[in-house]
């Protein structure tokens, strides 16, 4: 293809890709969109939740517009126990105007978005995958793609390919990541009647909540949840693959019988699955984030691991690595060279950007899952809290002080005397606090 | 140059088609759309005479605006036009009103780009399954009509023959007709191609050509739309599963015997006396 040079290649029709497509087309440059599903969202998992920071800096009020699910009002974090659940959680009416963020579906809310994108100019090239960059004198001039007279050039590459991004690979920016740099998230799509969905919740109207709970994950380090949607349930778990390679389970196993728990199954009945899907999630945090950009190129969304596991947020930090990749386009356009220094400063932006700060802030969570042991944090820990509180709340006759010493002792004894149970928590806070 | 017309309808992939169990009817709502299987085989086949014979490749559909895609794609995998038909007044058109306006089409086609030679139609299409819509162009522009056709053994141009290969239940049948000519393929005729990138740019950028009723001049309205539709859909219904007596035949006696315990007990249903065998 001689005759088509566009100002930027987007490779892959995700949150990070078609922010980016968006960003780009509306400053008027000429920006190809390609997509290897048969259109954007077909290939993509995720749990959930949409927030409305980073999607309003790119399109104003699209809540009015967009289509998701249930705005959220109510987040519940859930610690399981065998037949037992100890509850955290806060529903705030605050949280309704405006929306701090909604349940969505992938195959939905990426249709619109990437037609968002092409509204504003961006060519969709979908149904095709991207074979290979192509590259001239160390520097990136276009992709390579499956179709016939597949090749086509642009002055920059944005690569949006996801948590697996062959193409990051490619360019040597990302290793391949290890197994406990990621989780493998498997995830039911529950159909049920609006009203049970309220009424089981506790919603009105399109308000929607959502639970996390962390135990009863066969003892490997994960996390489960469940959303409400409009007329359906997302139900998963995501578990760190080195722990499901160590216990030879199938992710499938552990989401059937989370399925039976007492409190999640009641919370389910009678729906009927609509949909399986898996994916992978990269949680290798601040220390996994490749190098952001090289001649010609720059990485963004999952293929640059931006995700925030413990805040369950990868989509936002998606479109705002898009948008910042965008418009870094937009100045290197402007200024006539798409050079490495100057699409460093994409990395400078980011370093800046709250993606950059907040996986700073978690940096030592991933170690901390790496290293202590994720059968004591995922389950004898969530039980012990469990037993505890079911001493506490028991009126037996024990005097309150015996129960409380009780309680301490047990949590003490699971985690391995005093020292170990100080340790682990100063563990947990540095995790959490870079 | 020859001039090929190759009719095609946006129709719910089949494959994700469900039926809602109260009314029988199908739910169309958020099933993905798709250009018809077989007319991409007409299509396909248009396209191979025209990389073999060089050939202007005309595309019409009758449909909603939002059919526009079906006619981008088929210009994506190297069709020359696409011309969409739409309009309200042609909504809720049977077979016999649909034949009517993709005959007038044709005839503007002509108008508009000169004479032509082949029309393909795909044998039926996914949803409405009757297979009439292709032999009704047909005799409504009095062309020759091959339906079924699953091979084109030879095309020539100068003495204006074709010979094809027609997949009848029965056998082949092998037919020579003069130009022009209206063919229905069927899947065996060929593999669609998929679309070069080149073909998936000039797509992107493509807009289909509409015709409204007012691009035709003599267009009768009493037989376009509900109004043209004779049809009366008197019921509809799911057919129940039927259940199936599955046996398993051991091999343990050996190949043969297996075959002729088969044959021994296909042999002692109607069937081969309703099949003309016994």
């Amino acid at each position: 293809m001689a005759d088509a040079h566009f100002n930027a290649i987007v490779v892959g029709a995700g949150p990070a890709g078609s922010a980016a497509a968006l960003t780009m087309a509306e400053a008027g440059l000429k920006v190809a969109l390609i997509e290897r599903g048969e259109f954007p969202g077909a290939k993509n998992v995720f749990g959930g939740v949409l927030y409305r920071k980073q999607i309003e800096d790119l399109i104003p009020e699209f809540w009015k517009e967009a289509p998701l699910e249930r705005a959220i009002v109510e987040q519940r974090m859930w610690l399981l126990g065998n037949d037992s659940v100890a509850k955290f959680g806060h529903r705030n009416e605050r949280y309704l105007d405006p929306p701090n963020c909604w349940t969505g579906l992938r195959v939905k809310f990426d249709q619109w978005f990437a037609g968002k994108a092409e509204k504003a100019g961006a060519l969709p090239i979908y149904e095709t995958v991207v074979t290979e960059l192509i590259r001239e004198n160390g520097r990136v001039v276009g992709v390579r793609t499956d179709r016939e007279d597949g090749d086509l050039r642009a002055d920059v590459v944005i690569v949006a390919d996801g948590v697996n991004s062959l193409l990051g690979k490619a360019l040597g920016a990302h290793q391949e990541w290890m197994p406990d740099q990621v989780s493998l998230a498997v995830k039911e799509m529950i159909a049920l009647p609006k009203e049970k969905i309220q009424d089981r919740f506790n919603l009105e109207g399109d308000e929607g909540c959502t639970i996390e709970f962390i135990g009863q994950t066969a003892g490997m380090a994960g996390l489960g949840f469940l959303y409400t949607n409009q007329d359906t349930l997302s139900l998963g778990v995501g578990v760190m693959v080195s722990d499901l390679k160590k216990h030879h389970i199938k992710p499938y196993e552990v989401l059937d019988s989370i399925k039976q728990h007492p409190m999640i199954r009641r919370l389910i009945q009678g729906g009927e699955v609509k949909e399986y899907s898996g994916h992978l999630i990269p949680e290798g945090g601040f220390d996994a984030l490749p190098p952001l950009s090289g001649d010609g190129w720059m990485l963004v969304g999952d293929a640059a691991q931006m995700v925030n596991a413990v805040h369950r947020e990868g989509t936002n930090l998606a479109m705002l690595s898009g948008r910042l990749a965008g418009l870094t386009a937009i100045k290197a356009h402007q200024q006539g060279s798409f050079s490495a220094g100057m699409l460093k400063s994409y990395d400078d932006t980011i370093r800046a950007s709250i993606v950059f700060k907040d996986l700073k802030k978690y940096r030592g969570m991933h170690s901390l899952m790496r290293d202590v042991d994720s059968e004591l944090l995922f389950n004898k820990l969530p039980q012990a809290l469990n037993d505890a509180v079911y001493q506490m709340l028991l009126v037996d006759g024990v005097t309150k002080k015996e129960k409380q010493k009780s309680a301490i002792k047990l949590l003490r004894s699971v985690a391995g005397g005093n020292m170990d149970l100080l340790r682990l928590g100063l563990k947990g806070w540095r995790a959490m606090n870079g | 140059m020859l001039h090929i017309v190759v009719c095609v309808k946006q129709v719910p992939d089949s494959r994700e088609i469900r039926i809602d169990p109260k009314t029988n009817t199908l739910i169309r709502q958020g099933v993905p759309a798709i250009v018809n299987y077989f007319d991409l085989n007409g299509l396909e086949e248009a396209l191979s005479l025209k990389d073999r014979f060089g050939a202007r490749v005309t595309v019409v559909s009758m449909g909603p605006p939002s059919a526009d895609k079906a006619l981008k794609q088929c210009v994506s995998m190297g069709a020359d036009e696409g011309v969409l038909v739409s309009d309200r007044a042609f909504a809720g058109a049977d077979t016999l009103a649909t034949s009517y306006v993709i005959a007038l089409t044709v005839q503007k086609v002509e108008e508009v780009w000169g004479p032509v030679d082949m029309v393909f139609c795909g044998k039926q299409t996914l949803d409405g399954d009757t297979g009439q819509v292709g032999p009704g162009v047909a005799c409504r522009l009095d062309l020759e009509q091959l339906t079924y056709v699953e091979k084109i053994e030879q095309l020539d141009e100068k003495r204006r023959e074709i010979v094809v290969h027609r997949h009848l239940e029965d056998g082949i049948e092998r037919v020579k007709a003069k130009l022009p000519v209206l063919m229905t393929a069927v899947a065996e005729l060929n593999k669609p191609r998929r679309a070069s990138l080149p073909g998936v740019l000039r797509a992107a950028e493509y807009k289909p050509i509409v015709w409204t009723t007012n691009d035709f001049a003599n267009l009768d309205r009493a037989q376009i739309g509900l109004k043209g539709s004779p049809t009366i859909v008197g019921k509809t219904w799911v057919p129940e599963q039927k259940k199936i007596d599955t046996q398993m035949i051991g091999l343990d006696k050996g190949i043969e015997s297996a075959a002729t315990d088969l044959i021994g007990q296909l042999f002692s249903t109607e069937l081969p006396a309703k099949l003309g065998w016994a």
